[in-house]
């Protein structure tokens, strides 16, 4: 019986022992998916490093719960631009050296091959990706062209999805109301401005079908609870070349932002942690990323070549929102502003829901 | 007739009332004991993680800890003019300013200022990139950087903040707003939270009526079938029970949406026109729907458990006395039932006021509760404010349950 028990103990010890793997936390769905294809499987092919993928409706949250209650168990999470600023200045995040990042296949330093903003001080970027409106095309055989379109419930009647939360939505309804990209945040930075941007959302606020998880919009689209619909635009993309669902992306008015990896303080494997950032976001890396969802590459290099999905024959590029087609009337996410007054204008927003 | 002053005894001479007293002291340190494990268990998964939030709610030292200058500045001068800093004021800000660069806490500074005044995180950064560069006259130099420097709900902001112990985020949570001239009322597009707080407890008393009226004829024909048939309906109360309540969420999402199972058929038969179809979801309807049944066993069991102890014999009696089916129900049944009635109440009300994930899926715009606003204050990490909501839902839970205590009686409540 003791010889049991200690057998038993030894084993269970070596069990926690031989757990030094990497812990990656990301979002779920279609993307959680890309990101296992694109990077974990061939990182622990590569290194022999066991690594998992955890989900999470928005990992932001359980990192900064993690770190205060000083029990990290991931290592790596994967969060917006602006919660990926606002946690470093709240130092719950490590600063990661943008020296120690490989160089790019042609030979540039790391620094010079992302595209500006795409390494911060804690993080650096996996992808770019974008709040789109998509539609169904076989309801609008001649669909919406405009971010006015999505307004307009007269030439397209039918419900709309909206996410649920003033980012991202107060910027589509000022586009929507004829403010040019260039100066939606000079706008949206006066009370005045706000006010516009919840006036246009009145406009339609009775027939739209608010989502909060990123898969809930396709799957609106899906089942014609709504005939349009803003989404992460690779998940709509997911949705219409593996499942071959008739949806269309408008790229008008397109609201773009990085992703970032990021490093928890406290993470139990840095090392192994840093390894795996540094295999993700190398050229190689990042191009395997947008084989397997359209979410576009911050590295110019990995951009060099074309990039195929992984069916074999659709190109990504066109899909991707960097591409210089999509960049027409493209808004970058502005973190600056976010940081500020993300908590003031969901309150307004939460209030003007509630109305 | 003993002696009213003889003292008991036991046979070998000790008082009895000392005996007993030794006796009962024993069982109840062993019984103590055996408790032990599980009240340290409670108090350090339950109670102190509680306390630490309630301590989060009234506890912010961000700004105390970075900006000392100031601190001081504020100790000596507690009654300054807020529209009007003087020199000093300014000096010692600027100060700070530059310590924070150089600790590279101008972030957690920053933020907290941002909780009462919005836009201070980049004004912040912006200043400290500056400060160490302004020569006096510091408070021209610091409004040249940014006009904002001078505005009054800045300095009463920061004047709060400088102490780390605060009633702000209580205050917050009351919709109240920091102006220039103080803390008002919020205006009319911002007040958001009481407003919330009234509704969360108002559809969450309206899901434990419709779950007691929907549980009570259940209940009593669980308690009154035989074993057999009353076993395999048990295990149909019991199964969604063991469900994940995210499958059973959505589940509802598929059956009440517009183009869902409900609305498809009742088209097909031709009871409703295609544009006429019902708005079931993503409203206050499907939020109650979906609560009442992910609700109702929590109901349904307390209540069997004390129907089944009813013995049938008082109702015969009331109607061979000549008492009718309600009076019979009324009088003599109903009151036997108050206990489970009491306990199944108050479960699934407590239960569906703090319920989150339902209301976040299926609420759409007016099904939000307080929930989702704490949710969404824990995600953006102003924990402070998330604890503050928290801590009030709390006391309001506690008031309740005290005007509960005083009418029912919690040692009326039957669980079985």
């Amino acid at each position: 019986m003791k010889k049991t028990l200690i057998l038993t103990t030894a084993l269970v010890g070596l069990g926690f022992a031989a757990n030094a793997d990497v812990t990656v936390m990301s979002w779920g769905g279609a993307y959680g998916e890309a990101q296992t294809e694109a990077f974990v499987k061939p990182f622990m092919a590569e290194t022999g490093i066991k690594t998992i993928m955890v989900d999470s409706d928005n990992p932001a949250t359980p990192v900064k719960a993690m770190v205060e209650s000083g029990n990290v168990t991931i290592d790596v999470a994967n969060i917006e631009y602006a919660d990926a600023i606002r946690l470093c200045d709240e130092g719950i995040l490590e600063p990661i050296d943008a020296s120690t990042l490989p160089a790019g296949a042609d030979g540039t330093p790391a620094i010079d091959d992302f595209l500006p903003g795409a390494i911060t001080e804690c993080g650096v970027s996996t992808d770019i990706w974008s709040n789109v409106f998509a539609y169904d095309n076989t309801k609008f055989p001649e669909g919406p062209t405009t971010v006015a379109d999505f307004f307009d419930l007269e030439k397209f009647p039918g419900k709309r999805g909206l996410k649920k939360g003033a980012k991202a939505v107060l910027e589509f309804a000022l586009m929507g109301d004829g403010v040019p990209a260039s100066e939606v945040y000079d706008v949206l930075s006066t009370p005045e401005g706000v006010e516009r941007a919840f006036a246009k959302l009145d406009t339609i606020k009775k027939d739209v079908v608010w989502w909060e998880a990123g898969s809930q919009a396709p799957q609106l689209l899906a089942d014609g609870e709504v005939v349009m619909t803003t989404a992460y635009n690779g998940r709509i993309f997911a949705a219409a070349q593996n499942e071959g669902k008739p949806f269309q992306i408008v790229w008008d008015g397109h609201i773009y932002e990085n992703e970032m990896f990021v490093i928890p303080k406290g993470a139990p494997n840095m090392e192994q942690a840093m390894e795996f950032i540094r295999f993700a976001t190398s050229t190689e890396g990042l191009r395997a990323s947008a084989q397997q969802i359209s979410y576009g590459p911050a590295r110019k290099s990995s951009m060099a070549e074309e990039i195929i999905y992984k069916d074999g024959k659709t190109v990504m590029a066109p899909h991707l929102p960097t591409a210089p087609e999509n960049m027409a009337n493209a808004l970058e996410t502005s973190a600056d502003f976010w940081v500020d007054h993300d908590s003031e204008l969901n309150e307004r927003f939460q209030a003007w829901l509630a109305q | 007739m003993a002696d009213a002053a003889q003292i008991l005894t036991t046979a070998d001479g000790r008082p009895l009332k000392a005996a007993l007293a030794a006796a009962q002291g024993r069982a109840k340190r062993r019984a103590f004991l055996l408790v032990l494990p599980l009240l340290l268990f409670v108090l350090l998964t339950f109670l102190v993680p509680i306390a630490y939030m309630l301590m989060r709610s009234v506890e912010h030292d961000g700004f105390a800890a970075s900006a000392p200058a100031l601190v001081e500045w504020f100790d000596e001068n507690p009654g300054f003019d807020p529209a009007n800093p003087p020199e000093e004021a300014f000096a010692a800000l600027v100060q700070d300013l530059a310590r924070m660069q150089e600790e590279r806490t101008t972030g957690i500074a920053g933020t907290r200022i941002n909780y009462s005044v919005p836009g201070s995180i980049s004004m912040f950064k912006k200043g400290a990139r500056e400060a160490a560069g302004l020569e006096p006259p510091y408070k021209e130099a610091l409004l040249a950087v940014d006009a904002n420097f001078g505005r009054p709900a800045l300095w009463r902001g920061m004047a709060s903040a400088s102490n780390a112990y605060t009633a702000e985020f209580y205050l917050v949570a009351s919709d109240r707003k920091l102006t220039d001239a103080g803390w008002a009322r919020g205006g009319d597009k911002e007040r958001i939270y009481l407003y919330l707080f009234g509704k969360t407890f108002m559809i969450s008393a309206l899901i434990t009526v419709i779950c007691l009226l929907l549980a009570f004829p259940v209940a009593h024909l669980l308690a009154t079938l035989p074993m057999s048939k009353a076993a395999l309906l048990m295990i149909l109360v019991l199964l969604p029970f063991w469900t994940s309540l995210l499958v059973r969420t959505t589940a509802w999402i598929v059956l009440l949406q517009e183009q869902g199972v409900v609305n498809n058929l009742l088209v097909g038969l031709g009871l409703l026109d295609d544009k006429g179809r019902l708005s079931m979801m993503y409203n206050m309807t499907g939020t109650v729907v979906a609560m009442t049944h992910v609700l109702l066993p929590f109901m349904i069991l307390p209540l069997y458990s004390v129907m089944r102890v009813i013995p049938p014999s008082y109702a015969r009696a009331a109607r061979s006395l000549g008492a009718t089916s309600w009076t019979t129900f009324r009088r003599v049944y109903l009151p036997q039932t108050l206990p489970g009635i009491a306990a199944g109440s108050l479960l699934v009300f407590i239960l569906a006021v703090g319920y989150y994930i339902t209301p976040a899926l299926v609420g759409g715009a007016d099904g939000q509760l307080i929930s989702n606003l704490i949710q969404f204050h824990m995600s953006k990490s102003n924990w402070s404010l998330a604890a503050a909501i928290a801590a009030m839902l709390l006391a309001a839970i506690l008031i309740l349950y005290w005007i509960y205590d005083r009418l029912v009686g919690i040692d009326r409540l039957k669980f079985g």
